[in-house]
């Protein structure tokens, strides 16, 4: 199906954004790399059943950078102006790792306008012991090579030449990315103690070789959010969503449907 | 012109071979390279060093800040600064600089440095930088925000020295109900501010600001970079309507004189060539993290120093390039009134020892440097 690029503004800052397919609502929030360059096949799956918007957050690629938008919790904020301007209702609310962290910020301070929470990894809590990986520290091609487990998979992604405009706007996502995860390090240490206000049906989903943020953070999500469901995805790095496209949108969607049950 | 005697104390007793093995001599080389008795010794042998610079006519003598790294082992510069109050009677003290952005409350610095002003009664020269990008990885600070917290900390730094204090500071980093300085500086309105720098477009309009005023150093950099970036500090200044004053313009660098050219090369090449690749390498994700330098910088860095990171380079390169002065007293003086003719510079910042250079030679060097150059470029 064919998405569409279009621009959405919420007080006053303007976002770039994919939208494609029919249904109930479902909004994707993209990980600290930034919107992926092409509509993934996971896209595609998940536009078959839904009405699926990807925004590129405030502070990333074309979208408008306002200054005070300056941490994750503000991030979140946004998003529930977002949800009320465009009266978004009975939303299946998906992200991955910064993604995921900023959709479960926008689920313990209201679900109101929320069906469901799926999270891809996401960041924000830390299991004491388990340090993360530093994305902030790996060079440009140890970069990609830990955050794929298929290292065909990485090769091919190492082989692409971004173009002078997507090369500038790689620079600007690392820079917002590290104004969101820097420092503490892909923590709100405030976020964890808050996660049982999730009230939507939750589901965890995790690569069983995510070098980023080890499968371990997988059971503390399971713990804190109630009732969630923990799927764990083999052979699979960080980005479950690009490697196991279609396995993680069976999963995902599959647990879409037990909601709508 | 003035002359600083400069010293970053390298841990030169570091096992480079294995060290090698490292991404880099900052933040991930484990400490159990650093033997504290070798430790001992450095620190003795490099403050003698400071110190003697005094009676060799050196106008200051200068120490610097930096975390978790064999390439200096001063993260607290101003203990340093204190024990050479102790030792030194008229000598200027430089401290180059203190990074303002990694700590999380700056008046510390201000109420450091003012103490260090009144035990000295006066001969204190205050650098203000952000750190290098390697030290927002060792210290955690975002450097995200590292522009910000500079300058926020360099306005709550000089507020507490030159106003009457209790005062309330409100800032978006930094929030103080109480700021109230015991004791105040002994320089009236406050020590000298100098900015050490790579000299990166931002920093240069901020220290250039005719509200400042600042005496801007350029550290490292090879000929035609310093020459670059002075012009630019001049023609900003200019641009703000007032021509600057030599004492304005500074020039960092390793700096060594020996009898003839190749003597001087000869005995330079091992502590040349040590410290920019062993010690200073590392890969941009710790020179540069994102926000340490705006987007257009980064943009340009990356083009203009392709080869950034190597760890082949030779004596012979360093020298062509400028970076380091190294040879006779005839030819230091040469390159150093190039420079001065060029810029119109009237700071020179001699980092003396550097690498693994050993104690001998990098004290005969200072001396042939005292005795034979500095007097010929003195005012």
């Amino acid at each position: 199906m064919a998405h569409k690029s279009e621009r959405l503004s919420v007080r006053g800052v303007s976002v770039r954004s994919y939208r494609a397919g029919k249904g109930p609502t479902a909004l994707f929030l993209h990980g600290a790399g930034g919107l992926p360059p092409v509509w993934l096949p996971f896209f595609e799956k998940l536009s078959q059943q839904f009405d699926l918007i990807v925004p590129e957050h405030p502070g990333f690629g074309a979208s408008d950078d306002p200054g005070w938008i300056r941490n994750v919790p503000d991030l979140a904020m946004y998003y529930l102006d977002f949800l009320d301007a465009f009266d978004l209702r009975g939303v299946h609310l998906i992200g991955n790792s910064l993604g995921g962290w900023t959709a479960a910020e926008v689920a313990v301070r209201n679900c109101s306008r929320l069906a469901s929470l799926t999270l891809l990894s996401p960041a924000g809590i830390r299991v004491k012991g388990v340090p993360v990986g530093d994305n902030f520290i790996w060079g440009p091609e140890e970069g990609v090579r830990n955050i794929y487990h298929d290292q065909n998979l990485a090769e091919a992604i190492l082989k692409m030449v971004p173009s002078d405009e997507q090369a500038g706007q790689q620079l600007q996502n690392k820079l917002s990315a590290t104004k969101f995860g820097w420092e503490p390090r892909w923590l709100n240490p405030f976020l964890e103690k808050w996660l049982h206000r999730i009230s939507v049906p939750a589901h965890v989903v995790w690569g069983a070789d995510d070098k980023l943020l080890p499968p371990a953070y997988a059971r503390l999500w399971g713990e804190r959010v109630p009732g969630a469901q923990v799927t764990i995805i083999e052979a699979c790095g960080h980005l479950p969503h690009v490697e196991k496209a279609d396995l993680a949108a069976a999963k995902v969607l599959a647990f879409l449907d037990r909601v709508a049950a | 012109m003035k002359f600083t005697f400069f010293h970053l104390m390298p841990y030169r007793p570091l096992d480079l071979e294995a060290a090698g093995q490292y991404r880099s001599a900052w933040v991930v080389t484990p400490n159990s390279f650093f033997d504290p008795k070798k430790g001992a010794d450095e620190y003795e042998s490099y403050i003698n060093q400071l110190v003697s610079a005094e009676a060799l006519g050196f106008d200051a003598i200068a120490v610097n800040e930096h975390h978790q790294t064999a390439y200096g082992i001063m993260p607290a510069p101003n203990l340093i600064a204190s024990a050479l109050i102790q030792r030194t009677t008229k000598v200027r003290i430089a401290i180059l600089g203190r990074a303002l952005p990694l700590v999380s409350n700056p008046v510390n610095i201000a109420e450091e440095f003012a103490m260090l002003d009144v035990m000295s009664r006066g001969r204190i020269i205050a650098g203000f930088v952000r750190g290098i990008g390697a030290e927002y990885h060792s210290t955690g600070v975002n450097p995200a925000f590292s522009h910000e917290r500079f300058h926020e900390a360099h306005d709550l730094i000089v507020r507490a020295w030159t106003e009457t204090g209790p005062f309330e500071f409100e800032g978006e980093h930094y929030r103080l109900r109480y700021v109230n300085l015991w004791p105040r500086p002994y320089q009236s309105p406050h020590p000298p501010i100098w900015i050490p720098s790579q000299g990166s477009s931002e920093t240069i309009r901020w220290a250039a600001d005719p509200a400042r005023k600042y005496p801007f150093l350029v550290t490292f950099s090879s000929e035609d970079a310093v020459v670059r970036y002075l012009s630019m500090y001049r023609d900003q200044a200019k641009a703000y309507g007032y021509e600057c004053a030599p004492d304005q313009l500074g020039w960092a660098a390793p700096i060594y004189v020996s009898d003839t050219d190749e003597r001087a090369r000869e005995e330079a090449k091992a502590g040349a060539e040590t410290l920019f690749n062993n010690f200073l390498p590392m890969p941009w994700e710790m020179l540069l993290p994102p926000g340490y330098t705006s987007i257009a910088s980064l943009k340009t860095h990356l083009k203009m120093r392709p080869t950034h990171g190597s760890r082949n380079k030779t004596i012979d390169d360093l020298i062509a390039s400028g970076t380091v002065v190294v040879g006779s007293p005839k030819t230091v003086r040469g390159r150093i009134e190039r420079m001065r003719d060029q810029t119109g510079l009237n700071s020179v910042v001699a980092m003396m020892q550097f690498g693994v250079m050993p104690d001998h030679l990098a004290r005969r060097s200072m001396e042939m440097f005292a005795a034979e150059v500095m007097p010929k470029l003195r005012d």
